[in-house]
């Protein structure tokens, strides 16, 4: 079922391939596990089954929390069976959790595969709720779900939920607004690096505080952290801001031009930023040449996982010497993705998609040096003599930014300084 | 809807995996939606499978609703057939399959598929994990064995005279806790009584081997949670007995070992059938600072029953709390605790079992991997002896916990996390050494419960109740000299017994008042 998409402009531009098959990615949930802890007030309630519970738990190592700010309100038979009221029962399980946790400033309630088959109305049943608790705390509602999120799209359709809440912004202030979820370090190095360009007034959403909401209008420029936003993008544009069309801040160019995008904004020029950063840049291309020889003409293959596909590949390409095979990403979004699409080039071939069965037979007959891929396929390479990095690690590590180069790149050093440096059994 | 944090059981289409996964030559299609394949992670991550279990999912997305799922599921089965020739092609859905109601068995059926199929019933939403797998087991033992199925009178002709005994070891799957070892260990034990293993199933075993079952003279019913079904519903139609002792624990074994001879009608001395240095080292003078050390047990049935016989008469333990998740076992744990004076805790909610651990504060917990958690958080020592569990329970050394050797495997696995006799005298004595305190991690204890988190640094989950009980600075600054390991339970029985007093104020001497009233 592949279907190679003509484009206009196909003589720069990556070729896209489409696939359609069986996919092994993680469903929009998972989301959950990495934006309960940078949202800290925020109380993450998921409407749906056993699995979705499961899930959550097996996905990550995350049960060092005693108790999490996540849990999932199970659907039960006499539930399905209209034995009980959806709706009633959600009030119920609503009322116990916030008398459980009355720190909670925010509640999302995520809908989930089966939430969604049955058409429960979260968002209905949020406005609902959220009449019943007044001020107390915010509710809203998003979609987790598999059926129509795909793994980091879930913060996607969380952050969009949000949107509506976001106050409105003076007309004639100019405001920055990073979008994604990163690290708090990594926070802290973008005000620096930000206050250094003479950009002050910078957001970033969404913020530790689930109070802490950024304003939007026409003066707001948004700049993003992270790749898979799709829809907040969407529902920010609507609300007047602007997109700063950048790559993603993955690589010292990446994050160069990423920083030299948004300054482009208050009038900076290129030519100034680099002089503003270069500190950090030197230190980032110093650090960075130790293990990019380790990278360096090896071959790589990403299996489709979080949408960072694209600009990972283009740092491992162009900045640490690897040679990209084949690039595969659950979900390619155009004008998100324009400028990494254009540093990639002609040579790259895209697939966007999955068939899985077919992608591993591709990688069996290559034998790439590296395969990106997720959990559930990692050791099973490995047992075939492959090497792989699995993906769920970029998006746990700070790996954005000028001081985390030499991180990113030892996340894909690492398996292969392994192979050479274990002297036990073999791996093919 | 029922309010969740942590599951103790996946839902009933992970057991269906465990089933498929265990066996060879079977290949599963489940009908679900995308992001229902983390499943998989659960063999490859935690216990290190080389292979992806042999599953396809469907894994359909919203645009294929209402539309072509049906499709979906025939051009799965028919792709999965063909790349994988299964001897058998077992077919079920995941909670979302089950309500989209494509009936992907009937099209299975319909297919023309070049593999048999087992369709297999879920019931996602009112059943779990372990019921799946034993659902699963059962409808793949009964499809492949109904053409065998003796005529109601028939007879099991007799043994041939010149015939070992034989036996099938049912239950064992991926995913289960320690079933790899255990299999190796309980057919050891078998051999060397001149019993020969027939069928192990569904560890390793082809649709093929299941079709020997009957061959056997009985089966040992060795996961129950598994594989009572099957035993059952082959006792019925094959006239093969049940051996139902689990081989967990010294008693235990023995009653297996006796259960086998009385069974296959052995000529053999059962005290001359193996041996384990359990007895020895729980009776050795070094055990005795074991006894009566407080116990709380929560686990899968069995081995919560197991691990309760064990703790009690093969450590001198006193057990304190003793529960399951596994509602299919209630009655029987019900029953043993009422027989240990205690009331069984059943519940798969995670935080009813934590309540139960911070009240009675034990000095050992044996659980899951999510007692390992509460313990941690408690500072209480804790061993892993049941599923679920992590990782880190799936050890690359050879550890049954079933047969003699796994007495000997548990004895050193329960008492490896608690403070020696002497090192506890010690601390008792010089509690103000200065390099040798409460703060300082007894040396043996790693990460692992103990010094690192003392129970009364770490928040408690109850918030204390109106009209609690206030301490002295007194009668606080003795407490702190009371060895942190047992701190946690000093500092409630004081509050409990000041209250019964109806004191408002605990100081030194109603410390020690407790102490008198509470000392066995």
């Amino acid at each position: 079922m592949n279907q190679v998409i003509a484009r206009a402009d196909a003589d720069s531009m990556p070729s896209v391939t489409t696939e359609r098959g069986e996919r092994a990615v993680f469903c929009g949930l998972t989301s959950i596990i990495w934006l309960h802890r940078r949202i800290q007030d925020a109380f993450f309630l998921v409407v749906g089954s056993r699995t979705c519970a499961h899930l959550l738990q097996s996905a990550a190592g995350v049960m060092i929390f005693a108790e999490p700010r996540f849990a999932t309100a199970i659907l039960g038979e006499r539930d399905l069976a209209g034995m009980a009221d959806c709706h009633e029962e959600l009030d119920r399980v609503v009322s116990e959790l916030l008398e459980r946790r009355p720190d909670i400033r925010r509640l999302f309630l995520v809908g989930s595969c089966p939430s969604e088959v049955i058409k429960l109305d979260l968002a209905n049943a949020a406005a609902r709720l959220q009449g019943v608790h007044e001020n107390r705390l915010r509710i809203s509602a998003f979609s987790g779900s598999g059926i129509e999120t795909t793994f980091t799209q879930g913060e996607d359709q969380c952050l969009a939920s949000m949107v509506p809440d976001l106050p409105a912004a003076p007309e004639e202030s100019q405001r920055l607004m990073v979008v994604g979820t990163i690290a708090d370090i990594i926070e802290e190095q973008f005000r620096r690096h930000f206050a250094q360009l003479g950009i002050t007034d910078v957001d970033f959403f969404p913020a530790a505080r689930a109070d802490n909401l950024p304003p939007v209008g026409p003066g707001t420029r948004v700049l993003l952290a992270q790749p898979y936003v799709s829809d907040t993008v969407s529902a920010l544009l609507k609300r007047g801001a602007k997109l700063v069309s950048a790559p993603y801040p993955l690589g010292i160019e990446g994050t160069l031009a990423w920083f030299q995008a948004a300054a482009a904004e208050w009038g900076n020029s290129p030519e100034s930023v680099q002089e503003a950063l270069a500190i950090p840049i030197a230190r980032a291309q110093k650090s960075l040449a130790k293990t990019r020889e380790s990278l360096q003409g090896r071959t790589l293959h990403f299996l489709p996982d979080s949408q960072l596909e694209l600009p990972l590949a283009r740092f491992l390409r162009d900045e640490c010497g690897m040679s990209l095979i084949e690039v595969a990403t659950p979900f390619l979004d155009q004008t998100l993705m324009a400028d990494e699409l254009k540093r990639l080039g002609s040579e790259v071939s895209i697939v966007e998609g999955s068939d899985l069965d077919s992608a591993l037979a591709r990688v069996r007959a290559s034998r790439p040096d590296l395969t990106v891929c997720g959990m559930g396929i990692a050791n099973p390479l490995e047992a075939e003599g492959l090497r792989t990095k699995w993906s769920i690690e970029l998006i746990f590590t700070p790996i954005q930014g000028f001081d985390q180069v030499a991180d990113l790149a030892g996340l894909f050093a690492r398996p292969l300084t392994r192979e050479r440096q274990l002297e036990v059994g073999s791996w093919s | 809807m029922e309010l969740t944090l942590w599951t103790y059981e996946g839902p009933p289409h992970v057991g269906a995996i465990r089933v498929a996964a265990s066996m060879r030559e079977v290949h599963l299609v489940l009908h679900a939606p995308q992001g229902d394949t983390y499943a998989d992670l659960l063999f490859t991550m935690i216990e290190r499978e080389g292979r992806r279990p042999p599953v396809t999912w469907t894994t359909f997305q919203a645009r294929d609703l209402g539309s072509s799922t049906a499709e979906m599921v025939i051009e799965t089965l028919q792709g999965a057939c063909e790349r994988y020739q299964p001897q058998v092609l077992l077919v079920a859905e995941s909670c979302t399959g089950e309500l989209i109601q494509d009936q992907p068995g009937a099209l299975a059926k319909g297919a023309g598929l070049s593999a048999p199929v087992i369709p297999i019933e879920m019931a996602a939403y009112t059943r779990k994990e372990n019921w799946g797998a034993s659902e699963t087991f059962y409808q793949l033992v009964r499809g492949l064995l109904a053409g065998q199925v003796p005529k109601p009178g028939e007879e099991r002709a007799p043994r041939a005279p010149d015939q070992a005994p034989s036996v099938n070891l049912l239950g064992p799957t991926k995913l289960g806790f320690r079933c790899r070892d255990d299999v190796v260990e309980v057919r050891r034990l078998l051999e060397s009584m001149g019993v020969r293993v027939n069928v192990v199933a569904p560890l390793d075993a082809t649709p093929r081997d299941l079709l020997r079952i009957p061959e056997a003279d009985a089966n040992i019913n060795l996961a129950p949670e598994v594989s009572d079904l099957t035993c059952e519903w082959l006792r019925r139609h094959f006239k093969q007995p049940t051996i139902s002792t689990v081989p967990l624990g010294w008693g235990a074994t023995r009653d297996f070992i006796a259960e086998v001879i009385e069974t296959l009608g052995l000529d053999i001395d059962p005290d001359a059938v193996g041996e384990s240095r359990l007895p020895w080292y729980s009776r050795s003078v070094d055990s005795t600072y074991l006894t009566g050390k407080r116990v709380f047990i929560f686990a899968d049935g069995t081995h919560a029953l197991a691990a309760a016989r064990m703790a009690r008469d093969e450590m001198g333990f006193e057990v304190v709390g003793l529960g399951t998740y596994s509602r299919e076992r209630a009655r029987d744990v019900r029953a043993l605790a009422s027989e240990y004076g205690l009331e069984a805790l059943i519940t798969d909610d995670y935080l009813a079992v934590e309540r139960a651990v911070t009240e009675l504060q034990p000095e050992l917990v044996l659980g899951t991997q999510m007692e390992r958690h509460i313990a941690k958080r408690l500072g209480i020592p804790c061993a892993v002896i049941s599923t679920p569990a992590h990782v880190q329970d799936y050890p690359a050394r050879y550890s049954p916990q079933m047969g003699f050797e796994g007495t000997n495997v548990i004895f050193d696995t329960w008492v490896h996390p608690l403070i020696m006799g002497l090192e506890e005298h010690l601390l008792t004595m010089f509690r103000d050494d200065f390099e040798f305190n409460d703060d300082a991690v007894p040396s043996h204890l790693g990460g692992e419960g103990g010094g690192a988190q003392q129970p009364d640094k770490v928040t408690p989950m109850i918030p204390a109740e109106p009209g609690a009980v206030a301490w002295a600075v007194s009668a606080e600054k003795e407490l702190r000299k009371i060895p942190f390991f047992v701190r946690g339970k000093a500092r409630r029985n004081t509050e409990h017994f000041a209250q019964e007093q109806g004191l408002s104020v605990i100081d030194v001497e109603t410390l020690y008042e407790a102490k008198a009233h509470f000392s066995r």
